[in-house]
């Protein structure tokens, strides 16, 4: 196994009193959201209520309408310094899965070394995928193109992770064994992670957001106990499902 | 092994159909020789028909590979400059919408009688084609691909090079095929504009002359140029995209 690749030490994120209007909808005006460091923090809420947008916004693709404003506890700004992952694997289909893994490499004009690419076979070997470098993307079941894509995220080595949905594309059993793999291979990491499916952010999230409304408000934080990936039959767990339904259907 | 077989038995019904006809229709033979005069006259003229058929396969093979580089740079610098795009893509829509096969008698005037002239006819038909198919497939790249490149601090120029262009390889391929489909008409045109040699310089010597079989073996020439160089450019398209799943309808794959 490999150790872990923690460079940096964790950071923290706040983006507080974002405004963003689509069309002259003011889709949320005061949100405020703290992305405390090394923990995995998840967002949920029903569609269409701005998830997506927020997180675009900390990605540096949506610009933010002032006062919004984005701090780190280092003070320095977040372009440059986040790994992105969306509910679509993105991976390039005439690249291999090693070199899909070595992407920002490639993109940022570094022909990857010895070490990196020896890093990129580790990262899919943690992922459960040893031996399938060369091949091509279309060869993967979607349960495979995704942990790629988790391969690629852990790959640049950023201090903010963000995905979107990241296994909603994914049957259920499928869906279970990546959060599993994710949690553990996220673990120690600033995480915001998006998602609509409640047992997903109680199986790996350490502080859990409802957003709901138009304009959004956000929820305080939900903090279940225990370490992550938690059992699907945890009780703690099957409790705080029930209060996230009831959050989420107001 | 099909497919050759079912090429076989089309042109046999289609050498028959033509057999049939100069029966039916009685004409003479300088008006409409059967497959076997045209034969013999393939065989009896091979080195007049070699020579010409040479100077008119270079001019389209130099036409293609000169028209599909100038396309291929035009579609990157107008995919990659918002200036290239302001000023050339009118003049792009203006020149396709004069006919290029009127130009012909200008460019013999201006490049002469040799190959350049007819070069040129052939870059002119097949620069379009190609320009548009990879400048539309670099416009629509997956913006997924693009939100995920820009997320990792990509350059313009590093996004074209490793994302745009690979992605929009596909459609860059089907307007070559169409290239390679045009070609030979551009070089034939502009022979017969004015030269003197080629297979279109042939046809036309052969009709004043009225050696009618002369001319069909001459225009079989050219269609077996055109057959070959277009399956030659669709081999090398499917080599050169291993990763593209193949695009043929399911019930055109299926007996
Ligand atoms: N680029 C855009 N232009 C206009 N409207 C947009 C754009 N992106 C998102 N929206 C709108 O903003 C709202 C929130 O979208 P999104 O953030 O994707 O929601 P969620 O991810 O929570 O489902 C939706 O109503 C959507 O139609
Ligand atoms: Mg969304």
């Amino acid at each position: 196994m490999l150790a872990p690749m923690l460079a940096m030490t964790p950071l923290s994120v706040t983006i507080s009193r974002a405004r963003l209007t689509y069309g002259g909808t003011r889709l949320f005006s005061d949100l405020t959201l703290e992305l405390p460091a090394g923990r995995t923090t998840c967002l949920l809420g029903p569609s269409g209520v701005g998830k997506t947008t927020l997180l675009r916004i900390l990605a540096g693709l949506a610009e933010p309408e002032p006062p919004t404003e984005v701090v780190t506890d280092d003070g320095r700004p977040l372009a440059g310094r986040i790994a992105y992952m969306a509910q679509q694997d993105l991976l390039l289909p005439w690249l291999t899965v090693l070199d899909n893994v070595l992407l920002g490499d490639r993109l940022r004009h570094r022909r990857p070394g010895p070490a990196r690419v020896e890093q990129a076979r580790a990262l899919l070997d943690r992922v459960g995928l040893a031996g399938r470098e060369r091949d091509h993307p279309a060869a993967l079941s979607g349960g495979q193109r995704q942990r790629v894509a988790l391969a690629r995220t852990l790959m640049e080595d950023k201090p903010l992770v963000l995905m979107d949905e990241p296994f909603s594309a994914l049957d259920a059993i499928t869906r279970l064994r990546l959060q599993e793999t994710a949690a553990e291979t996220l673990a120690g990491r600033t995480v915001l992670m998006v998602t609509h499916d409640p047992l997903e952010a109680l199986r790996i999230g350490d502080r859990l957001h409802v957003m709901t409304g138009r304009p959004a408000i956000m929820g305080p934080a939900l903090e279940p106990a225990g370490p992550v990936p938690r059992r699907v039959d945890d009780p703690d767990l099957l409790a705080h499902q029930a209060e996230l339904l009831r959050r989420l259907a107001e | 092994m099909k497919a050759l077989l079912r090429a076989v038995v089309t042109l046999m019904v289609l050498v028959a159909g033509w057999q049939a006809l100069v029966w039916a229709t009685g004409l003479p033979r300088y008006l409409l020789p059967g497959p076997l005069a045209v034969a013999e006259a393939m065989q009896r003229q091979a080195p007049l028909l070699m020579v010409h058929g040479l100077t008119t396969l270079a001019e389209i093979l130099i036409g293609l590979v000169a028209g599909v580089a100038l396309g291929g740079i035009s579609a990157l610098l107008l995919a990659r400059f918002r200036t290239a795009r302001r000023w050339l893509m009118p003049l792009l829509l203006v020149s396709q919408a004069i006919p290029v096969f009127a130009l012909a008698p200008l460019l013999v005037l201006w490049l002469g009688y040799g190959m350049v002239s007819k070069i040129a006819m052939a870059v002119l038909v097949i620069y379009f084609p190609v320009t548009t198919a990879l400048f539309d497939g670099l416009r629509r790249t997956d913006p997924g691909w693009l939100d995920l490149a820009r997320t990792m601090d990509a350059s313009p120029a590093a996004i074209l090079w490793s994302i745009r262009l690979p992605a929009a390889l596909p459609a860059f391929w089907s307007g070559v095929r169409v290239a390679a489909a045009v070609a030979p008409i551009g070089a034939v045109i502009g022979e017969w504009v004015g030269s003197s040699s080629g297979l279109g310089y042939l046809m036309l010597h052969a009709n004043a002359r009225m050696q009618i079989d002369l001319l069909f073996a001459a225009v079989l020439v050219l269609g077996l140029f055109a057959v070959t160089l277009y399956a030659a450019v669709d081999a090398l398209a499917r080599r050169a995209l291993p990763w593209q799943p193949d695009t043929q309808p399911a019930e055109d794959s299926n007996p």
